[in-house]
């Protein structure tokens, strides 16, 4: 009964449509791309062994993905660092 | 001027490809144009079933391909009008009994014949795809509203274009008004979205297409049913008509109560 009421008064409560778009979208851009979830991963590896040799990175923060835009998509990553590596800052300075 | 091929696909099995097949088909010959439909389901023969032409079947495609009969021996006319032909395929064959060359040559010589060439493809994206599109000037693609048909859907659209077909159109079957409603069924615009086609139509989920594949009659002889209505409006968008599409969520209970109380 209140199920009839609130879908009555137009209360949409959010059905399994959504998760549908979502997991869709996300599988397309792997589709698209022709870039495995695994490749991905192995080149999350492969950035983290570069970039650590110049900063230490918070892996755990650490994020790789693909993204759609409207027409285009695109790598994001999010990479935050701990600090510089002494080293380099010393020959910067 | 020759006649159009269209490929009927979908990547995905089941979603209603040899339906629309014959409904198309159907629609357009009772509109006067000379239809020729190929089942190109070498192995798993369906398209003579869904028309209700199983028992006038003497040659197949593949005999037609093998040399057993000219192509004109092989082509069964329809029961309800002169306008259209089915050429069956073979149900006893393997799907690489035909090459795409074979294909596109036989769809070459119907098309100096007939206006359209409907030709169903198989499920999948092996030897019995390529073989359907062979010959294509244009593609249509058949989904359901689901993860797994979309997605399959999308991967036909890049491999139709590796194969020059460009700018397909979609066919959107078997939703379900109520579902959408609840929130629990991707709608249309979620579809065109993410594939990024123009929608050709909308047939709903219905009993009736079962109760008409059973007779062998072709739903869209039934204007009344709306899966009928809708690919009777397919038929006319193909033809360069501009028709509406079906308002499917007019059903709900504010819709029920506006048209007992006559607001529409
Ligand atoms: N709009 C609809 N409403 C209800 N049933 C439908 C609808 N469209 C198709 N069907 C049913 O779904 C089943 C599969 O349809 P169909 O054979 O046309 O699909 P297909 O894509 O050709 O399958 P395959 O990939 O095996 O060739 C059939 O039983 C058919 O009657
Ligand atoms: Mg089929």
């Amino acid at each position: 009964m209140w199920e009839f009421l609130s879908r009555l008064f137009g209360r949409e409560n959010e059905g399994s449509k959504a998760a549908a778009k979502e997991r869709l979208r996300l599988v397309l851009v792997h589709d698209r791309t022709s870039v495995s979830p695994y490749l991905l991963e192995t080149l999350k590896e492969e950035l983290l062994d570069v970039i650590s040799k110049y900063m230490e990175i918070d892996q755990a923060g650490f994020e790789v993905n693909l993204e759609q835009g409207d027409d285009s998509m695109a790598l994001v990553a999010n990479i935050p660092i701990k600090e510089m590596k002494r080293a380099l800052s010393k020959t910067k300075n | 001027m020759p006649g159009k091929a269209l490929v009927i696909t979908s990547g995905k099995g089941g979603v209603g490809k040899t339906t629309a097949t014959a409904n198309l088909g159907l629609g357009l010959a009772l509109r006067g144009h000379k239809v020729a439909l190929v089942d190109s389901d070498t192995g798993l023969r369906n398209l003579d079933v869904v028309m209700g032409l199983e028992n006038r079947i003497v040659y197949d495609l593949v005999d037609v391909i093998e040399g057993n009969c000219r192509l004109a021996q092989a082509l069964i006319r329809d029961k309800r009008t002169r306008n259209l032909v089915l050429l069956p395929t073979a149900q006893s064959k393997e799907k690489d009994a035909v090459k795409p060359e074979q294909m596109k040559e036989l769809v070459k010589q119907l098309k100096e014949e007939f206006d359209y060439i409907l030709v169903d493809s198989p499920a999948g994206i092996e030897h019995g795809f390529r073989n359907a599109v062979a010959g294509a000037d244009e593609a249509i693609i058949v989904t359901t509203p689901e993860v797994a048909a979309v997605r399959d859907a999308d991967r036909i659209i890049g491999l139709l274009e590796a194969s020059g077909l460009y700018d397909p159109s979609l066919i959107v079957n078997r939703v379900r008004p109520d579902m959408v409603r609840r929130g629990d069924m991707m709608d249309i615009t979620d579809i065109i979205d993410i594939l990024a086609i123009p929608l050709l139509g909308v047939v709903p989920d219905d009993e009736g297409i079962i109760v008409s594949t059973n007779r062998g009659e072709p739903v869209v002889l039934n204007g009344r049913c709306r899966s009928g209505e809708a690919f009777g409006n397919i038929v006319r968008r193909l033809e360069g008509e501009e028709v509406p599409f079906l308002d499917l969520r007019g059903d709900g209970i504010f819709e029920k109560l506006k048209r007992l109380v006559g607001l529409r």
